[in-house]
């Protein structure tokens, strides 16, 4: 005890003292952060990866978002910055020129599975079967009636279609920190405003017509899905946006919608049939590899099948498996230090 | 006036009967006040009691964990690597370290669970149950468990040891009841079989709620939230509360022994003063992100750790303890000033000799009490990295960790909601202790120095 005083006094002394320049030891901890939907699956790995390799420590894995994981990783190259960003979105062409302008050349993108987005109610609600046109028209601040734009006049869902149950319209989505929110833009919103048939406008007017939600009835939760959820136990009328996973470990107490009359499952967003699911991914930087010990060593145990493949300890958490060979791929991209290319 | 005066029985009576009026109106109040009063404080206990009654008891069950008792068998054939590697002096230093990681990383690739497994069956030799689900019953640390067992003594090889391991936490909301037990198989974590076989263990005693001891040795655990523990987060703390007493104790207390009894009065000392009763009242996340910015982005300390969650809450504590010592420095009497400094002690005697030990419990107090502050803080933490996963006790303040406000709010958005609410409740439990207890020393030393003073 005494010893660790003297230590703590040492350092607290070398801290006011010190320069940088003291701190260049070298870190042995891999440094992790970003969507809050990676992170059971990535911190899973990080525990089973320090107990299955003692010369390693169990890597640091932190939330924040897959937009505050990504922007963490781009501040540059050296001790002080992140070594891997998870991301439920992939990285933009304009993230990746922030990412290079800080110097950050070598980066490398590692798919390791798939996750749902669905939309849940209290158990006690009524059955939702809903069409990302049903969803648009519940969401989007002005839409179409007659074709003419007018604020967005539905406030129940039923008043949307005859076949939802009649209930007022509350519901609750990711903000826009979420990776989540960029699939639910793309592959809710943009599909249910397509079906909508807006009238003729220019394309920047179009966007804003179908992505800008409403106020009164949307919020957009910042927060992990834990606080989704307590939206929906304080409202019972709300409908919630939660990964797969976290509804998988939340069954008691949410009900499910099918969306384009699918259920969510491992099986049906394996397949493809669901419509709302994302690739799952993290990026390396690569000018961390073989500076902080373990990385490579980590990658290649988070694609193994015993954590991503099927039937291993992440499907168990409710990641939806990609092929041993899509894993074995992207091991091998990893390996050949294959650079990340946005689309 | 005067007519009204002429009209009545007599001025004296008159009189009395106004001051009997004003006297009943005096007293209705006080009733009232004392009334509002007590109804007051019926209210703020009441409240308080709501708080700690749900807390204990969602917390307190926690404290006790579904375990398994069993007799677990270490099958040479299951256990790779064979016997553990002998030291002869044959061998060098290196020949022998590269011998004994191959043994170890040997032993952790072996199949762990077929152990686990067949400990479970043998107690149950006739149960019919897929693997996979035998294995849900049991935290997935269990593997980890016996493997380290196994390190701490290798003779067991080929021996049966009685183990305890610990049940899911998916097994402990089933026999808690913290899942609805009558819910449809599809909304249920467990098989049916799983359920029926904790069931049937609990009935026979192999099952047994356990004091949860590990709450307090084991790191946090995403892979087996079952056996998830405090140990991290309370080093993660206690490093913390170290680096404020050492920086904000000296700085805190010199600072106001200098403004008090040295400083000349003047625009600067009141600039100065104004300043620090300012910066008593700015939200701590400021001092979070001055935090993030100064001490990890300009001087390069790591993220995460307790030395940069120490410093930024010593700039949040230092104001607390240089009002409160300066307001003790205050309530010394002058006169003993005079008298040291007649008796012919410099300015200096004066105050270390004879000023500065009166204010000791006063010091002291505000010490604890910014320390108490310092320990429940949560918001500046977040920004400086302290809310990440780690699974490491930390050996050193630059070590990653977390604190335990921190673990408290991490838990709480876990996505096993049925578990970690009693989990979370646990923890609050467990800072709530804490912090009475440094209270309770805080009372013990005041009092002991207020009676020598």
């Amino acid at each position: 005890m005494k010893s660790a005083i003297f230590a703590s006094a040492a350092v607290v002394a070398l801290v006011a003292f010190g320069t940088p320049a003291a701190f260049a030891q070298s870190r042995d901890t891999i440094q992790i952060a970003g969507s809050s939907t990676v992170l059971p699956f990535s911190s899973i790995v990080a525990e089973e990866f320090g107990n299955a390799f003692p010369d390693f420590n169990t890597p640091n894995v932190a939330g924040g978002g897959s937009g505050g994981g990504k922007r963490q990783l781009c501040e540059g190259v050296g001790e002080a910055t992140l070594d891997i960003a998870n991301s439920s979105s992939k990285m933009g062409a304009r993230e990746l020129e922030s990412c290079q302008a800080n110097g950050v050349e070598d980066v490398r993108e590692i798919v390791f599975g798939f996750d749902g987005i669905v939309f849940a109610t209290g158990i006690e609600q009524g059955d939702f079967a809903l069409e990302p046109v049903h969803l648009y028209k519940a969401i989007a601040a002005q839409v179409p009636v007659d074709g003419a734009m007018v604020a967005n006049p539905y406030t129940n869902w039923s008043d949307i279609d005859a076949s939802l149950p009649d209930q007022a319209i509350f519901i609750a989505i990711p903000g826009t920190n979420h990776g989540t929110r960029e699939v639910f833009d793309e592959r809710v919103l943009a599909i249910g405003c397509e079906a909508a048939e807006l009238p003729e406008m220019d394309e920047d007017a179009m966007e804003a017509a179908c992505l800008t939600p409403r106020q009164d009835v949307v919020v957009e939760i910042a927060g992990d899905y834990t606080e989704t959820l307590a939206r929906l136990q304080s409202n019972p009328e709300a409908v919630g946006v939660f990964g797969l996973s976290f509804y998988d470990q939340n069954r008691d107490s949410l009900k499910v919608a099918t969306v384009s009359g699918v259920e969510p499952s491992l099986e049906t967003i394996a397949s493809g049939d669901y419509p709302v699911s994302r690739p799952l991914q993290f990026y390396v930087k690569g000018a961390h590899i073989g500076v902080i010990p373990g990385i490579e060593d980590y990658v290649a145990f988070f694609l193994s099948e015993q954590m991503a493949g099927a039937g291993g300890t992440l499907e168990a958490a409710g990641l939806v498996p990609a092929s041993s060979e899509f894993l074995a791929a992207q091991l091998d991209a990893f390996n050949n230090a294959e650079q990340y290319q946005p689309q | 006036m005067t007519d009204t005066l002429l009209s009545a029985a007599s001025p004296g009576s008159r009189n009395r009967e106004q001051v009997r009026k004003g006297l009943r109106r005096r007293h209705r109040s006080e009733v009232l006040f004392r009334w509002a009063g007590i109804l007051s404080i019926v209210a703020a206990l009441g409240f308080v009691a709501i708080l700690f009654g749900m807390i204990l008891s969602k917390g307190m069950p926690s404290f006790w964990q579904s375990t398994l008792h069993l007799e677990a068998y270490f099958d040479p054939e299951l256990i790779e690597g064979g016997p553990q590697p002998q030291r002869e002096d044959s061998n060098s230093d290196a020949d022998y370290q590269r011998a004994y990681s191959n043994w170890q990383r040997a032993v952790t690739l072996s199949n762990w669970n077929t152990v686990v497994e067949t400990a479970i069956r043998a107690q149950v030799p006739e149960f019919e149950i897929e693997t996979g689900d035998l294995l849900d019953l049991v935290t997935t640390a269990a593997r980890f468990q016996l493997r380290d067992q196994y390190f701490a003594n290798p003779d067991v090889l080929g021996q049966t040891m009685p183990v305890s391991i610990l049940g899911s936490a998916n097994t402990d909301n089933w026999l808690k009841g913290t899942i609805d037990r009558s819910q449809p198989d599809a909304r249920q974590q467990l098989a049916p079989e799983t359920r029926q076989l904790a069931d049937q263990f609990l009935e026979q005693g192999i099952i047994r709620f356990d004091f949860a001891g590990h709450i307090f040795t084991n790191v946090d655990s995403r892979s087996a939230p079952a056996s998830a523990g405090l140990a991290g987060a309370f080093m993660g703390s206690l490093y913390m509360m170290m680096v404020v007493i050492v920086l904000a104790v000296p700085i805190g207390v010199a600072s106001a022994v200098y403004l008090e009894e040295f400083a000349p009065k003047n625009r600067w000392t009141d600039l100065i003063e104004v300043n620090i009763n300012n910066l008593a009242a700015v939200p701590s996340i400021v001092f979070g992100l001055l935090g993030a910015a100064v001490f990890i982005n300009y001087f390069g300390l790591p993220r995460s750790a307790p030395i940069v969650g120490g410093l930024v809450l010593t700039l949040m504590t230092l104001p607390t303890i240089i009002i409160a010592t300066r307001s003790s420095l205050r309530a010394v009497p002058p006169s003993l000033r005079q008298a040291a400094l007649g008796l012919g002690a410099s300015r200096n005697q004066t105050v270390f000799h004879h000023v500065l030990p009166m204010t000791f419990p006063g010091i002291l107090t505000a010490t604890i009490i910014g320390v108490a502050q310092a320990l429940g803080e949560t918001a500046p933490l977040l920004l400086i990295g302290m809310s990440a996963f780690i699974a490491n006790i930390p050996s050193s303040p630059m070590d990653s960790a977390t604190a335990l406000p921190v673990q408290i709010y991490l838990w709480q958005g876990n996505e096993n909601r049925n578990f970690f609410e009693a989990r979370t409740s646990a923890a609050i439990i467990v800072l709530l202790g804490l912090m009475l207890m440094l209270n309770a020393i805080a009372i013990f030393l005041r009092s002991r120095l207020e009676k020598r003073a």
